[in-house]
């Protein structure tokens, strides 16, 4: 255990962490706005790989996958959330169950379509290369996807922040009923946050397909995990979403390097005490 | 209280019809009910914190891991509750949900709506992670194999039905034990809380203690069904405490209808039946599920139970105030919706 160990496994972190920042942000902001516990978000992550293996095995191209593969299943979150959630109104309970109905649901479409196969997304060559900093060994796609985490981290909060579609939305987080008292079209806006959730978790599955792989499974085994950035960050706020991911990044890695029997309570044990004590998060609204 | 003697009768009624009829049956249907009984007391403790207190719960699973792990642990490493013993375990079980309850309760019992399914599902992943990942002690991924069930008098639970009648036997037990819960004054304050727990507060109830209290019970139900799961399944694994195993048990108890307790038994059978027989015939038989599933939750809130309320109101006025506060509450619900 060298210091090559430590900085591997940091950057390793880290760029997990990148990849649970676009599952994560979208997780956050569909709570924040809607507070809706969306249990399909697994799904939305697993079904963007899948569409991204369809794209690429009949057009042979990764670049275009990851567009067409986001825009699908905004597309889809966009009709789930138009047809069915928008009936239910707020009941946590109904809209917890009918999100995972879709999951099982999704489940079953993604078995049946691309067979229950292991699959990689391989990306261009040129980024599955190493680069060499400074002795050490660093894949280029890892620090390829923290580049798109932050550009994409960036685009969000610059309409967030800096644009009125972005006030209001944080309008409706900050307290929904007075937004729509301030002639705020809340239900347009919780469209547009569904499918932009959706939009970024499928791109996390494009972009961690190439890691993680995209196998049946893989929407709930991301799903917790994404809710614990979630939890962690605190539910509403993009930079919570940012730095609860780096932290369920980086105890991810070294859970799993360090001690790797209690490596999921190292991970699962913070996020329950987090909410017991501030249940919205390290740096959620009050 | 005359349609209430006899719901009571319906239900000792169906109890006797399992009974007799399931033992002529082959040994297919025999297990499938046994596991489907075994199961259906973790989905009626969830439903009493979810039909009578007003807590959703994400992490059920839990407590029927706990139970079932002990059960798994106990009788491979060290051979104990595989004769007379078997009793010291369920007891074990009970003791060891309620405990792991009184622990997570203290953690989960402040939070409410959203932010205590989130702080259950957190828990529930807990448990999960150290079954998935504790090797030396879990059997990591691939769980823990039984290699036999517990012998004691002339009572060899290895024979199918034999297993069966006590199965059978701890369910009817839980059963009667949690209606004449829900049915006690301390229920009737848990469905005061669950209704407006502010108005029961200030009625001067401890509706933390409440809450608490109850959390503890369910988990109790919810480790003795997994002692009974162990030697039902004769494995345990990770399986067992995932994420959907929760997520299942809750989409039971709302299909059969929350706070009827029969109704999450029902809903356990339809899901298992579902499940093992729909499975043979056809490969797409999880969209059946799926579609049940969300039909249930847009067009029936109050479950496969709440089908006769329903009918009778569409015909006449509601005669039964029983009913009647019941389909009020609903279109409370509806109405904050």
């Amino acid at each position: 255990m060298n210091l090559n160990f430590w900085v591997i496994q940091t950057f390793n972190g880290i760029s997990y962490g990148a990849l649970l920042f676009l599952v994560g942000s979208g997780l956050s902001l569909i709570f924040g706005v809607m507070r809706i516990v969306n249990l399909s978000h697994g799904s939305y992550f697993m079904l963007g790989g899948y569409v991204a293996l369809t794209v690429i095995w009949t057009t042979g191209s990764w670049l275009l996958a990851i567009p067409v593969a986001a825009l699908t299943i905004a597309f889809l979150g966009l009709a789930m959330e138009r047809i069915f959630l928008r009936q239910l109104g707020f009941d946590p309970l109904r809209q917890v169950l009918l999100t995972v109905g879709f999951a099982f649901l999704f489940q079953q479409a993604a078995l049946d379509i691309w067979s229950g196969n292991n699959f990689d997304i391989n990306p261009p060559a040129v980024l599955s290369q190493s680069i060499q900093i400074g002795g050490i060994f660093l894949p280029l796609y890892r620090a390829f996807m923290i580049a798109i985490a932050l550009a994409i981290g960036l685009v969000l909060w610059l309409v967030m922040e800096k644009t009125q579609i972005g006030a209001q939305v944080r309008a409706t987080v900050d307290d929904a009923q007075m937004a729509r008292g301030v002639g705020i079209d809340t239900s347009r806006i919780s469209m547009m946050i569904f499918s932009l959730g959706a939009f970024l978790a499928a791109l996390g599955g494009v972009i961690g397909g190439a890691f993680l792989g995209i196998y049946p499974g893989l929407d709930f085994e991301m799903l917790p995990i994404a809710f614990a950035v979630v939890i962690i960050g605190g539910m509403g706020s993009l930079g919570g979403a940012a730095i609860g991911a780096l932290i369920v990044g980086l105890a991810d890695n070294f859970g799993k390097a360090l001690f790797p029997e209690i490596s999921y309570f190292t991970l699962y044990a913070p996020m329950a005490l987090i909410l017991a004590v501030k249940p919205t998060g390290l740096f959620g609204r009050e | 209280m005359r349609s209430h003697r006899l719901k009571i009768l319906m239900v000792i009624v169906a109890l006797a019809a399992v009974a007799i009829v399931v033992p002529n049956t082959g040994s297919f249907v025999i297990l499938l009910v046994t596991r489907a009984l075994a199961f259906s007391i973790l989905v009626m403790s969830l439903d009493i914190l979810l039909g009578y207190t007003g807590l959703a719960s994400l992490g059920q699973a839990a407590y029927l891991g706990v139970g079932a792990y002990a059960t798994a642990i106990l009788a491979t490493k060290y051979h104990f509750g595989l004769g007379w013993d078997f009793w010291l375990v369920l007891l074990i079980g009970i003791l060891l949900g309620a405990a792991l309850a009184a622990f997570f309760g203290l953690l989960a019992i402040r939070a409410s709506g959203v932010y205590f399914l989130m702080i259950t599902l957190a828990l529930g992943q807990c448990v999960w992670g150290l079954a998935y990942r504790w090797n030396s002690l879990t059997g990591g991924d691939n769980g823990i194999n039984l290699r036999e069930r517990p012998k004691f008098g002339g009572i060899d639970l290895a024979n199918e039905l034999t297993f069966f009648f006590l199965v059978f036997a701890v369910f009817c037990a839980s059963l009667a034990l949690m209606y004449t819960l829900v049915r006690s004054p301390f229920g009737r304050s848990l469905a005061g809380i669950r209704e407006r727990e502010l108005r029961m507060q200030i009625l001067g109830y401890n509706t933390w203690l409440h809450k608490y209290i109850a959390f503890i019970i369910a988990g109790a139900f919810g480790g003795l069904s997994g002692v009974l799961w162990a030697h039902t399944a004769g494995i345990v694994s990770p399986e067992n405490v995932v994420l959907t195993t929760s997520v299942d048990a809750l989409l039971m108890a709302v299909l059969g209808g929350a706070g009827t307790l029969v109704g999450g038994v029902i809903g356990t059978f339809i899901v298992f039946g579902l499940r093992e027989f729909l499975s043979t015939l056809v490969p797409w038989w999880q969209y059946v599920l799926g579609v049940v599933y969300v039909a249930t939750i847009l067009y029936l809130p109050t479950g496969l139970m709440g089908i006769p309320e329903r009918l009778r109101q569409k015909r006449a006025k509601p005669d039964n105030p029983d009913g009647a506060k019941k389909l009020a509450s609903l279109h409370h619900a509806e109405k904050t919706t």
